[in-house]
């Protein structure tokens, strides 16, 4: 058992504790606490496998973007925990026998089903990829000739999130006083003073013509 | 006892396994549920990152770079709605969710 078995199996052992508790933590805080401790096992079980830009970019985008949006919207919001725990418990030794079961059977068959070793991996490439050139190279040269137009739709995608991401949230102030500098570029002079013509005294209005009339009525 | 495709391919298993219990068992709270997603989205990658070393195929890589993407749009836009979710409602229990009424 050489030593980068032995760093294998302690980050595969943090990072399914940690995943473990992400799932059990009651509150959603230490959940989010404990994803991230498990991007940076599986950053680190990347780095054994020899791919250092994606294991930098998990920790970057994830741990450094992700998660801290997680824990601002967590930290945000008023959430009443145990409402949301309801029956937890009472569906978890279901849930355990049958995650079990996945994972076993799955393990069964992958754990015999790919015997590739480190050995007849290096007999297989004509030429071991990454001897001379880093992983970062490597993979720039890939997405930059190959992939370049899934690279573009890529980019899109992140502008749609950005702008809908704003667009959801975005809400106007009610209380604010904002005015449109549209209508006070606009404006003219006789829009905001006007000159009434009036009179300066009314002639008092005939008192007694409702009082005859009244009396015609009756009259008649 | 040497490391094999095999070894990393189950601990993508497991990974999965496990996130697929934290969405049955946090079906209610809507933020585990997002955090269980993208537990799943990190044991996929897992399986990708293994394929492309031990075969000796960086095209895998280019693909985990590409899911990393989606699921930060994702996640993104998942909590933007939770937030909006939580402003009209005051609360992120899914049983709330049952008003479609634009």
């Amino acid at each position: 058992m050489d030593i980068k078995t032995g760093f294998f199996y302690l980050f595969a052992a943090v990072l399914l504790f940690a995943s473990f508790r992400v799932i059990t933590a009651r509150n959603p805080v230490y959940a989010a606490l404990y994803l991230v401790l498990a991007f940076f096992q599986a950053a680190a079980i990347w780095i054994l496998l020899k791919s250092e830009f994606l294991a930098i970019t998990l920790v970057l985008v994830y741990v450094g973007a992700v998660m801290v949006l997680f824990l601002f919207v967590v930290m945000m919001l008023d959430i009443n925990v145990e409402d949301l725990r309801q029956g937890f418990w009472k569906h978890f030794p279901v849930a355990a026998t049958v995650g079990a079961l996945i994972a076993l059977e799955m393990a069964a068959v992958l754990m015999g089903g790919f015997r590739v070793t480190e050995e007849s991996r290096n007999l297989q490439g004509a030429a071991p990829m990454g001897a001379d050139l880093s992983n970062t190279k490597e993979l720039g040269k890939l997405l930059y000739t190959e992939y370049i137009y899934p690279l573009e739709i890529a980019a899109v995608i992140l502008l749609v999130a950005i702008i809908a991401a704003i667009a959801l949230t975005l809400r106007g102030r009610k209380d604010s006083k904002h005015v449109d500098p549209d209508d006070q570029v606009r404006v003219r002079a006789r829009d905001r003073f006007e000159v009434l013509k009036m009179d300066v005294t009314r002639p008092a209005a005939p008192v007694t013509e409702p009082a005859a009339e009244g009396k015609g009525e009756k009259k008649a | 006892m040497t490391l094999t495709l095999g070894h990393f391919l189950s601990l993508g298993a497991i990974l999965f396994a496990l996130s697929v219990i934290g969405i049955f068992l946090n079906r209610k709270n809507l933020i585990v549920l997002l955090m269980a997603i993208e537990l799943m989205l990190l044991a996929v990658n897992m399986n990708f990152v293994a394929f492309s070393y031990y075969l000796n195929d960086r095209h895998g890589q280019v693909f985990v770079f590409f899911i990393l993407t989606v699921a930060a749009a994702e996640s993104a836009i998942g909590l933007a709605i939770l937030v909006l979710l939580f402003r009209n409602k005051n609360s992120i229990s899914v049983d709330e969710l049952n008003s479609l009424k634009g």
